[in-house]
C-alpha cells in the first residue's frame, strides 16, 4: 500500500527502503525522536521528503491531490485537537472537513460507544479529561470511514485497562472492514498484542554516530 | 461676522504646547520614563503639519493631475511601509506582497467609487478633495489590516496544531483556517463599526470639527460626515477582506502544507 524509498526528511528520519502492507495493523516503534510521527505525517503528505519518494498504492504521493489523498489516509495526532463546541460539534468537525455527510445522532453515539466514551453529544468537549478527549478524537477518525489510519499514541493518555480496550475495540472495527491501520505507540503491551506487522525505526543521528564509529 | 473662523495667533498657539509641558511633569512626578517619546512625538507632529501645511498650500494653488497621483501614491507607501512597522511578528515576503496589493486596491477602489460617484467633483485630480479624502480612507484601512494582520498571524502561530489537525482530517487550507480568517476579519473591522455607533453622539470626528470650526453649516458636515463614514467603512472592510482572502494563503504550499 505505501512504499517509502531512500528518504531523508531534515535530520530527523532516514529510511532506505520500507514497505507498508494494506489491510493490516502495523505498529511503529523506536525511541523517542527516531521520526515515528515524521513518517505517519509523510504518509499523510503533511510534510513532503526533502530527498526520496513516497508511494501510495504504486502512485508517488507528490503527484496526487494532497487533500483529496489524506481524506482515504486520516491521521490522528498525538494530543488531539480539540475543537469548541459539543462532543457532536467535535464528531463531526472531521465530516465537516472531509466534506462528508453527517449521519443521525445514533451513528454519533455508537462511535462514542465503540471507544467507550459514555459522554452525552451535548458536553462540552473542552471540559473533558485528556484520556476522553483523546476518545472522541479517535471516535472522529472512526467516523470517517477512510481507507487508511495513522495513528499517533492514541492511548497515551489512557491507562492500560482502557487503553486495551479502546485499542481492541478500535481495530476490531478497522479490520471488519478491511481498513489499514499504521499505529505508532510507545507501549510495548499494545505492540506485542495487536501488531500484525512490527516496525522498528532507528533514530537517524545514532545511526549517523555509529556508521563515524565504524568508519 | 459670527461664521468667520477666528485665525489663532502665534502666541496662541504657542500656548497650547502648555498641555505638552503639563503632561510632561505629571509623567516625571510619576517616575513613567516617557518624556522622550513625548518630545519626540510633539516635535514630529509640529514639523510634519507645518510641511504639509506649505505643501498642499502649494498643491491646492497649482492643481496638477501627477502631483495629485504623485502624493497618493506617497500616502499609500507611507501607510504599507507603516503596517508592515507596527506588526510584531516576522512577515514573509509573500504576505507582505498581500499586504500591499490589498491596501492599494481597496484603497484605490473606494476613492475612485467615493471620488466620482458619491462626492462627483471635477477636474477628477482636484487636490482640495482628493487629498484629505485618500488621507481619510487610508489612514483607516491602514489600521484595519494592521489589526487583521496582527491577528491572522498570532492566530496561525498559536492555533497551528488546530489548523494541522484539520489538514490531517482531510480539511482544504481555506476550510483548516476559516476560522482564523474569520476572527481575523471581524477583529479588523470593529473599530469602523464601533467608531460609527459612538459618532456624533461620544465624538464629533476631526473632518467635521475642521468643518464646523471653518464656518461651513453643521447640516452640511454632517453630509460629508456621513459619506466619508461610509467610504471609510467600505474601504477597510475591502481591503481587510482582500487581505485575508489570500493572506491565509500565504501561509501554506501547493501541496496544501503548513509552511
Amino acid at each position: 500500500m505505501f512504499e517509502l524509498k531512500d528518504i531523508r526528511y531534515k535530520d530527523i528520519l532516514k529510511i532506505g527502503h520500507l514497505r507498508i502492507e494494506e489491510n493490516k495493523v502495523s505498529i511503529l516503534t523506536g525511541e523517542s525522536g527516531s521520526g515515528k510521527t515524521t513518517v505517519l505525517k509523510l504518509l499523510n503528505h503533511l510534510i513532503s521528503p526533502d530527498e526520496g519518494t513516497v508511494l501510495y498504492k504504486g502512485k508517488d504521493i507528490a503527484s496526487l491531490d494532497p487533500v483529496q489523498h489524506r481524506r482515504n489516509v486520516i491521521m490522528l495526532q498525538q494530543m488531539p485537537a480539540i475543537f469548541p463546541g459539543t462532543v457532536r460539534d467535535n464528531l463531526i468537525a472531521g465530516l465537516m472537513f472531509s466534506e462528508k455527510p453527517v449521519p443521525d445522532d445514533r451513528v454519533l453515539e455508537e462511535a462514542l460507544h465503540s471507544v467507550y466514551l459514555r459522554k452525552s453529544l451535548e458536553t462540552v468537549a473542552e471540559g473533558l479529561s485528556g484520556g476522553e478527549q483523546q476518545r472522541l478524537a479517535l471516535a472522529r477518525v472512526l467516523l470517517l470511514d477512510s481507507d487508511v489510519y495513522l495513528l499517533d499514541e492514541p492511548s497515551s493518555a489512557l491507562d492500560d485497562e482502557t487503553a486495551d480496550e479502546v485499542i481492541s475495540s478500535f481495530l476490531k472495527k478497522a479490520k471488519q472492514k478491511n481498513k489499514t491501520v499504521i499505529m505508532v505507540t510507545h507501549s510495548k503491551q499494545i505492540a506485542d498484542r495487536y501488531a500484525e506487522v512490527p516496525v522498528h525505526l532507528e533514530k537517524y543521528n545514532q545511526k549517523i554516530k555509529e556508521a563515524a564509529h565504524e568508519g | 461676522m459670527k461664521d468667520k473662523i477666528i485665525d489663532i495667533s502665534l502666541w496662541q498657539l504657542l500656548s497650547a504646547y502648555l498641555f505638552i509641558v503639563i503632561l510632561t511633569v505629571i509623567v516625571k512626578w510619576r517616575g513613567i520614563a516617557r518624556e522622550k517619546e513625548i518630545m519626540i512625538g510633539t516635535l514630529r507632529m509640529t514639523i510634519q503639519l507645518v510641511l504639509a501645511g506649505y505643501i498642499l498650500t502649494y498643491v491646492f494653488k497649482h492643481p496638477h493631475p501627477l502631483l495629485t497621483l504623485f502624493i497618493f501614491a506617497l500616502m499609500e507607501i507611507f501607510a504599507i511601509y507603516n503596517v508592515f512597522k507596527r506588526i510584531k511578528y516576522d512577515l514573509s515576503s509573500s504576505l507582505k506582497k498581500v499586504i500591499a496589493v490589498s491596501m492599494t486596491v481597496g484603497t484605490l477602489a473606494s476613492l475612485l467609487f467615493f471620488n466620482y460617484v458619491v462626492i462627483q467633483f471635477s477636474p477628477w485630480f482636484e487636490p482640495r478633495y482628493v487629498i484629505p479624502i485618500a488621507g481619510m480612507i487610508i489612514g483607516n484601512a491602514m489600521t484595519g489590516i494592521t489589526l487583521g494582520v496582527n491577528h491572522l498571524v498570532e492566530g496561525m502561530e498559536k492555533q497551528k496544531r488546530m489548523v494541522e489537525a484539520a489538514l490531517m482530517l482531510g480539511a482544504t487550507t481555506k476550510a483548516a483556517s476559516k476560522e482564523l480568517v474569520d476572527r481575523a476579519f471581524d477583529s479588523a473591522i470593529l473599530p469602523t463599526i464601533n467608531s460609527m455607533v459612538g459618532m456624533g453622539i461620544v465624538f464629533l470626528p476631526g473632518m467635521m470639527t475642521g468643518q464646523i470650526l471653518s464656518g461651513i453649516s453643521p447640516l452640511t458636515a454632517i453630509e460629508y460626515q456621513i459619506a466619508i463614514m461610509l467610504g471609510i467603512a467600505g474601504s477597510v472592510s475591502f481591503s481587510v477582506i482582500l487581505f485575508v482572502q489570500y493572506g491565509y494563503r500565504t501561509f501554506f504550499n501547493e501541496r496544501s502544507q503548513l509552511k
